[in-house]
């Protein structure tokens, strides 16, 4: 039977920075709950909002695979390896951080807040060499259909990652509903709602809910209202 | 008169990012961190203080590591040792607070 956790949006932790407006589904920087961890590989889900012109100073990672998925406004990173790119909706980031790299990450627009995803996933296989990517997201093919966004190929839709992780987004018109088969045995699915209002596995969920189910080989997502989410597909151990 | 400080080394082989977590450590009052940048210095360290916390950064093989958590856990089998993913925004203090059991701090906006 599959087994599931519900992480509402409003438990979640946060930070106000003035400048960043941060939420924490897992524990992250002052925010510390020891149920709240990780939920397989995912360690890291911050739902952020930058200022207009402020960011983050340089800073280091090392052995983490670190994504960003804007949603609204533009986010430009620059790193140790010299990558400068910016990041704007439809687009998505990846840095594996590997042996160590550091990097900096502003809202590129004076004005307008940026507010992006950004998602923290642990490796497969420590110090790797460092490195930064950046795709356009294709278009689905049909409506009510998924994306996929990331995977471990290099070769494959989005970016990739050194993890058997697979991330799709999903866009449904109200009362249609999808099927998600897990890509690999083993692996759970964290989705997160991004706008309206899903029923997955019985459980309801709106805007920001998150929601983890492992222990199955699929599930239905149903959308009781035109809405968007991401599913992170992950494995449970690693 | 007793330490309250928790001592934590750190090992790390890329100096900026091993004083980066050093200084982000050093700012808690209640925790006293040094660093090293080899299995061979760490391993001296602990044969000479008793640490609760050993930090491992990035960049040692598969058997440096192996080498560590033998090497130390027999020096001083009540270490936590586990690994960290650079300084700049978050995980640091969560993973030893984790290792620790401290209770929750929890943030909300």
């Amino acid at each position: 039977m599959a087994q599931t956790v519900l992480h509402a949006a409003a438990s979640r932790g946060g930070a106000d920075h003035g400048w960043l407006k941060s939420y924490h589904t897992f524990s992250f920087a002052s925010y510390y709950n020891p149920e709240r961890v990780n939920f397989g590989a995912l360690r890291v889900l911050n739902d952020d909002s930058v200022a207009g012109g402020r960011g983050f100073g340089e800073h280091p990672h090392d052995n983490m695979e670190i994504i960003s998925i804007p949603l609204s406004g533009a986010l430009e990173h620059k790193d140790s390896m010299g990558n400068i790119g910016t990041i704007e909706p439809g687009e998505i980031q990846v840095m594996s951080a590997g042996t160590g790299i550091y990097h900096t990450e502003y809202n590129k627009n004076k004005e307008e807040t940026v507010k992006f995803l950004q998602i923290w996933v642990f490796p497969n296989k420590r110090n790797v060499e460092p490195r930064y990517d950046q795709v356009k997201i294709n278009a689905p093919e049909k409506p009510n259909t998924l994306v996929q966004i990331l995977s471990p190929n290099p070769d494959d839709a989005g970016v990739w990652i050194h993890q058997d992780a697979w991330f799709n987004l999903g866009k449904l018109e109200k009362g249609s509903q999808i099927d998600y088969t897990f890509q690999k045995k083993g692996n759970g699915a964290y989705i997160f709602v991004l706008e309206g209002d899903i029923e997955v596995d019985g459980q309801i969920l709106s805007t920001r809910d998150g929601f983890g189910i492992w222990d199955t080989d699929k599930f239905s997502i149903k959308a009781s209202s035109a809405a968007e989410f991401l599913i992170m597909d992950v494995p449970m151990e690693f | 008169m007793m330490n309250s400080l928790t001592e934590i080394l750190v090992i790390g082989t890329h100096p900026d990012i091993l004083q980066t977590v050093l200084r982000l450590l050093n700012t808690q009052e209640s925790w006293h961190a040094e660093g090293v940048s080899g299995c061979e210095e760490a391993i001296a360290k602990c044969r000479l203080q008793t640490y609760q916390v050993l930090l491992i950064g990035g960049g040692l093989t598969d058997m440096e590591e192996v080498r560590l958590q033998t090497e130390i856990k027999l020096l001083n089998p009540a270490i936590h040792i586990i690994q960290h993913y650079g300084g700049g925004s978050g995980l640091l203090y969560a993973e030893i607070y984790l290792a620790l059991g401290t209770e929750h701090k929890k943030n909300r906006l």
